[in-house]
């Protein structure tokens, strides 16, 4: 009982400073309104505007066909250039496509000689290039067919496939990049608000004063646990309802609840590494130092940026460590697959385990702390 | 003319005013030559201000100062007179760089004042020598003890022969022998330099006696100003102290009275506090040896010592907060168990600098420590009401602590250590920075509480005045007791005349052997040669003060472990990690079949898939309800299902569709599976075994994908050159923020203010040993991306080397830029990071070319210096490209680099707001 008190007044004590810092507080507003909204518009992760250019050396109907079937907003108006000006451009990273088309080729086409066509991509562009090259290749393959089936009849293939896409139909990017937009801020904002919690009190010399009290380390980290993860557990509450299923209009499959249980554990994991980080660091510069080589992994190998899958094995292995693949895997189980808890628990149990670990650890640094502080 | 000849200084009417505050309040006064000048009043009435703005390196509000016989506020007379100008900052070694040696910290001030080896090197060792430092030439300045960091202060300010020494509280938290021999030593240089001027700021009274002439400050206005003897003939008062009490204003006299202090009680029973050959060490350094004593119920023991003697440390000690080495510690005559609560609400503790939580209010804070000792609510509110009363803090309780004078807050900390009525209180230097008349009012609560209600009291104070209050006192040096007992006692004991007299010949029995001065040899004085350098100290740029800068920055780097720790191997560990984990190629990609149909057709068409390597195989799927729970887990990413009459309608003709149902969850990755399901698809339409089976036509065109520069498609070849131009803007242009604004943050800042050096000799000299650095993390890396990844280097080494030497200029002096306008190191850390990471890997074409970004963004990405860098790496290393290529790129990565220097430099200030 007396413990409870000690934890909820700490508590208080943290929510009144930290309502005091606008430079943290408009940090917060900012990752979880602004810094989400301008994710979601960026397209990063999709065709969109992507350079193309067309060496015409047939100038036939047909050729001209395909040069008007590239167009906004998955391509920019293909420009005409000249078969020798492929090379220059291209390493001066002008175009991301330049599609050659051959002396020709509407002749031999008609005269079913499969004559060659290039498409040349510049494959150091790896996101345009990579879904941009099918894209194209589908282009001019429907308008040849195209071009045949007027000039002469068409045959339907026997066999089809059809592709459907689950979850979202229209692969909108914005969905996606807006949910880990908040996922990352979670870990970014968490871990350095926690931290820097220990490492004020500790320049501030009123580390030592709680110490002297009758209060034990274990009831100053948790206080700072539950203070710090209920601002940000607001800030992703509001960020939800507001910004992601307000402004932007992503709609979200599964429960909101269930997924804001998810945030909490993963705000217990987090805030408890934010003050271990706290008591290993010195000083602020040395805080900021650590917590980026600590984030920039755990957020670049969670999964959110890029498949886990195209990892190497062992480090998609190791990276199952890391509580933020677990928040990610749940998030999006939740979120956009409409999973359940029995989907979820067990990715939420690892959370809670690996967090109670980093919790103990803090502890333990607590004291230690005050004895290299002189 | 006439008045500059007589006086050193003469301002008139100047405000200096921050925010609420007013520093200066009107000043005029003229400061006369030739002599040794005393500032005296408390802390925070405007001294450092004044003295900053005389050493020029403060802006004047307003008003006007002349110094040395022209206006400071003109920059051409300060350019001219700064050499002239010597100015040591409050705080201890302030303007020192803890991690050089005591010669390298006199040899970068000499560098920074022009003088070339010879010079340099005697003039050396002349103060070395006056000052007694010779034989601690090569120790850092951070393990120097209080007294010798200000003697080497003073080294480092005499380097350039001044006729004018601004000293601000030199001698503040320094024992009284060391403070006695700095003054001698003040008193021998002057006695050599005849024509020297020293104006000195102090907040110990006693030492304004030794003074030619004194100026009494107070509130941000001059209260007097005459010689010693004139203070005290013009109030008929005994001592200086005295004397300014008597000067200051009728309201706040009123409240001061004479301290009285009631004899003790002696109450039975064992000691309350005893100390065991208490011992502390960290390392190698003892910071307590073997400290003895016992404090009885009731009684006010002090403890007298220098800052960095160990009163901290056995008070930390006392208090459980720091395991001792060996020895221990009883309270109420059980061993102290740092463990055990119950005794923690019989302690109360002030640390040093009353740690409050200046953003709560006054009441919050109070509520806060009586909630946390459990006091029952009705309790708490009377026990809160009556120190509110006894503190007089009712008209503060719904203040912010920050906004309070420093008394106050004084008085709050104390109120909130005895907020559970503990029986001990522990107060760690409680009155430093608090003016004389609040520390009296401090002390009348203090021996309220002993006298009357048996508090047991242990304060730590580097004070005479204070020490002389106590039953007892306890005088340290260097971790070590010296003597305790009364201070009458002691003042016995060594035959002295006063307490101070007495500490000093303690201290001079237990350290004469350890510090020897030497007397000065018989070398020519040639103290009086005019510097050399003062020449060429006026010139507009020099290449030695700019490398004095380059020199110093990369000693300090290569001393500090986490900074050159992080330096040379964050990048590489990012670029591991990024390397290996970011990746846009989409496979292993786990499916799952629904095979309806189970005939040699569905799995002829299944083989295409199955024999990918982009896909992984997963159970079959048995019905509707196991694909949708399968994929709604993330078990498998695509659901094939095939039509129960796949086989029969294929021969008989009949379309048949396949259905695949792709996990949009991630829209990158279900966009490039349908793009493979789809090639896949075209395939099996293309074999010839199918061919046989269905009528089908050949295409009519050769649609071939030419992969450029990158065969295989594989984006490792794209990234790592992505990837270490990311990490080459963002850790070049952190560590060199971070080192300006740490400058500002410590206060060596101010070197660049008040010496020769000039603001594009200290960016340009600062920016040298990172761009080092940053060279380091790119052979690095680019060890990692031939022998790690794999990426052989296509193109010209040559150039690549040359846009990299260009790139890490540019984006150290945006660091550079960015630290003009941030003032801590965390906000120049996070501001650079963010300022950084969100438009490289946003609009720099990392992983959108910049060409399909929307206009606004593509504004950001052309004034983004990486962006230009982005072509240099990849086209070097994937493309194969050399230099005619990447000329364009290259010339637009030099143009930013005066740019950011010259931003740079307008925006840097060489003085202080």
């Amino acid at each position: 009982m007396k413990k409870a008190a000690n934890i909820y007044w700490l508590g208080v004590k943290e929510l009144r400073s930290f309502s005091h810092d606008f430079v943290l507080l408009g940090l917060v507003v900012y990752a979880f309104s602004l810094a989400i909204t301008l994710q979601a518009r960026s397209n990063s992760q999709e065709l969109h505007n992507a350079s193309i250019a067309i060496v015409d050396e047939d100038h036939s109907e047909l050729s001209r066909r395909i040069a008007h079937a590239f167009f906004p907003p998955l391509f920019q108006p293909p420009q005409l250039i000249a078969e020798r000006d492929i090379i220059p451009a291209m390493n001066k990273g002008r175009y991301t496509f330049v599609i050659d088309i051959p002396p020709d080729f509407e002749r031999y086409v008609l005269a079913g000689q499969q004559p060659g066509l290039q498409i040349n991509v510049d494959a150091t562009a790896m996101v345009q290039a990579g879904l941009g090259s099918s894209y194209a290749q589908q282009i001019v393959t429907t308008e040849i067919a195209d071009f045949l089936s007027h000039a002469e009849g068409v045959k339907p293939s026997t066999v089809n496939l059809d592709v459907r896409i689950a979850f979202n139909p229209n692969l909108t990017t914005a969905w996606f990049t807006s949910v880990m937009a908040v996922i990352n801020n979670v870990t970014m904002l968490a871990i350095i608000l926690a931290g820097a919690a220990v490492v004020r009190e500790r320049e501030h010399g009123t580390m030592d004063h709680l110490l002297v009290m009758p209060l034990t380390p274990f009831e100053i980290a948790l206080s700072k646990v539950w203070a710090n993860g209920l601002v940000i557990a607001v800030a992703v509450g509001l960020s939800l309802y507001l910004v992601l299923r307000g402004m932007l209009g992503i709609p979200v499959a599964g429960s909101l609840p269930l997924f804001m249980v998810g945030v909490v554990i993963y705000l217990f994991f987090a805030t408890a590494v934010g003050i271990f980080l706290g008591t290993v660091a010195r000083s602020m510069p040395q805080l900021g130092l650590l917590y980026m080589l600590v984030y920039l992994p755990m957020n670049m190998l969670s999964g959110g940026n890029t498949p886990l899958e195209s990892m190497p094995p062992w480090l998609a292995k190791f990276m199952q460590v890391s509580p933020s693949t677990h928040f990610v895997a749940f998030a999006q189980s939740i979120l956009y697959r409409g999973a359940g808890l029995d989907v979820v628990w067990p990715q939420f149990l690892a959370v809670a385990v690996i967090g109670a670990l980093f919790f103990g650890l803090a502890i333990l640094r607590f004291r230690s702390v005050v004895a290299q502080a002189t | 003319m006439n008045a500059a000849d007589q006086s050193v200084a003469v301002l008139e009417n100047l405000t200096q005013s921050y925010g609420k505050v007013t520093a200066l309040d009107g000043v005029t006064i003229s400061i006369p030559a030739d002599c040794m000048v005393g500032l005296i009043g408390p802390d925070g009435v405007g001294k450092s201000t004044l003295l900053a703005i005389i050493a020029g390196a403060r802006q004047n509000q307003s008003g006007s100062v002349t110094v040395l016989g022209g206006d400071i506020s003109d920059t051409k007379h300060r350019a001219s007179v700064c050499p002239r100008i010597a100015y040591m900052p409050q705080g201890l070694g302030k303007n020192l760089y803890p991690d050089l040696s005591v010669r390298e910290n006199i040899e970068f001030f000499a560098r920074l004042f022009g003088q070339a080896r010879d010079e340099r090197t005697w003039r050396i060792a002349e103060l070395l020598d006056s000052t007694g430092l010779a034989p601690f030439e090569d120790r850092p300045a951070k393990k120097l003890s209080g007294g010798m960091r200000q003697k080497l202060g003073l080294c480092c300010s005499l380097i350039h022969d001044p006729d004018l020494l601004i000293l601000d509280e030199p001698t503040t938290g320094v024992d009284p022998l060391s403070r006695r021999q700095f003054w001698e030593l003040i008193d021998r240089i002057r006695a050599r330099r005849s024509g020297m001027s020293v104006i000195v700021a102090t907040a110990y009274m006693e030492e304004a006696e030794r003074f030619d002439w004194l100026a009494a400050m107070n509130a941000g206005k001059v209260l007097a100003t005459g010689s010693p003897a004139e203070f005290k003939a013009s109030t008929g008062a005994a001592t200086i102290e005295d004397a300014f009490i008597a000067l200051l204003p009728e309201q706040q006299r009123s409240a001061h009275r004479v301290l009285q202090i009631p004899p003790r009680h002696f109450f039975d029973g064992e000691p309350i506090i005893t100390a065991h050959d208490l011992t502390c060490r960290f390392g190698d350094f003892t910071a307590v040896d073997r400290v003895n004593f016992t404090i009885e119920r009731g009684e006010i023991f002090g403890f007298l010592g220098s800052n960095g003697c160990g009163k901290t440390t056995t008070m930390k000690m006392l208090t459980g907060l720091l395991p001792p080495t060996a020895g221990e510690a009883l309270l109420f005559g059980k061993p102290l168990d740092a463990g055990d609560a119950n005794s923690r609400y019989r302690v109360g503790y002030m640390s040093q600098s009353f740690s409050l939580y200046t953003e709560l209010t006054v009441r919050q804070n109070l509520d806060l420590h009586a909630r946390i000792f459990h006091l029952p609510a009705q309790k708490a509110a009377l026990r809160i009401a009556e120190l509110a009363s006894y503190f007089g803090l009712e008209a503060y309780l719904d203040q912010r602590t920050l906004d309070l004078p420093l008394g106050i807050r004084q008085r709050l900390s104390l109120a909130i250590a005895i907020v559970h009525e503990p029986a001990i209180l522990i107060l760690d230097e409680p009155t430093s920075g608090v003016d004389p008349l609040a520390r009296d009012r401090f002390w009348e609560a203090l021996i309220d509480l002993s006298r009357n209600q048996g508090v047991t009291i242990f304060v730590s104070t580097h004070f005479m005045n204070e020490a002389e209050r106590c039953d007892r006192i306890s005088l340290m040096d260097s971790g070590r007791v010296l003597a305790t007992g009364t201070p009458a006692e002691l003042v016995k004991a060594r035959g002295a005349a006063k307490l101070e007299d007495a500490f000093v010949s303690y201290l001079e029995a237990a350290t004469a052997p350890r510090i020897p001065i030497i007397e000065h040899r018989g070398a020519p004085d040639r103290a009086d040669h005019p510097p050399q350098g003062r020449a060429a100290a006026r010139s507009v740029f020099s290449l030695q003060r700019l490398l004095a800068y380059t020199i110093r920055e990369a000693l300090e780097l290569l001393r500090d472990p986490i900074r050159l720790g992080f330096s040379l191997l964050g990048t590489t560990l990012l670029m591991l990690v990024f390397g290996f984990g970011v990746s846009t190629d989409v496979n292993n990609l786990s499916f799952a079949v629904l095979d309806r149909d189970q005939s040699p057709e569905s799995r002829a068409y299944l083989e295409e898939l199955r024999g990918s390597s982009y896909f992984v195989e997963k159970a079959s799927l048995a019905n509707d309800a196991e694909l949708d729970s399968r994929l709604k887990s993330g078990d498998i990413s695509v659901a094939i299902e095939i039509p129960p009459s796949f086989g029969r309608d294929i021969k008989s003709g009949r379309p048949v569709w396949v259905s695949a149902l792709v996990d949009g969850a991630m829209p990158f990755r279900a966009e490039t599976i349908r793009g493979y399901l789809q090639g896949m698809h075209q395939l099996y339409l293309a074999d010839p075994a199918v061919k046989t089976t269905q009528p089908s036509a050949s295409p009519p065109a050769d649609i071939e994908l030419r992969f450029k520069y990158n065969q295989d498609f594989d984006s490792i070849y794209a990234m790592v050159p992505s990837n270490m131009s990311l990490l080459l803007a963002l850790f070049p242009a952190i560590l060199m923020a971070l080192a300006i604004v740490r400058e500002k943050e410590l206060g060596s800042i101010t070197n660049l203010y008040v010496t020769p050096v000039s603001r594009l000799e200290f960016l340009l000299g600062k920016q040298l040993p990172y761009i080092a650095v940053a060279m380091t993390n790119f052979t690095l890396m680019m060890l990692l991306a031939l022998f790690v990844f794999k990426v052989p280097l296509k193109g010209s080494f040559l150039t690549l080397l040359g846009g990299v030497l260009i790139y890490v200029t540019t984006m150290t002096g945006y660091g550079m830029l960015i630290s003009t306008f941030t003032k801590t190191q965390i906000a120049a850390l996070f501001g650079t990071a963010i300022l950084t990471v969100l438009p490289a890997t946003q609009f720099a074409g990392m992983m959108t070319p910049v060409s399909s970004l929307a206009a606004e963004a593509q504004i950001i990405g052309r004034a983004f210096p990486m962006t230009y860098y982005v072509p240099i790496s990849v086209g070097t290393f994937t493309k194969g490209l050399g230099f005619t290529d990447l000329s364009g790129d290259l010339l637009a990565l030099a143009i930013f680099v005066p740019i950011m220097t010259m931003l740079s430099v307008a925006l840097l200030r060489k003085q202080e707001r």
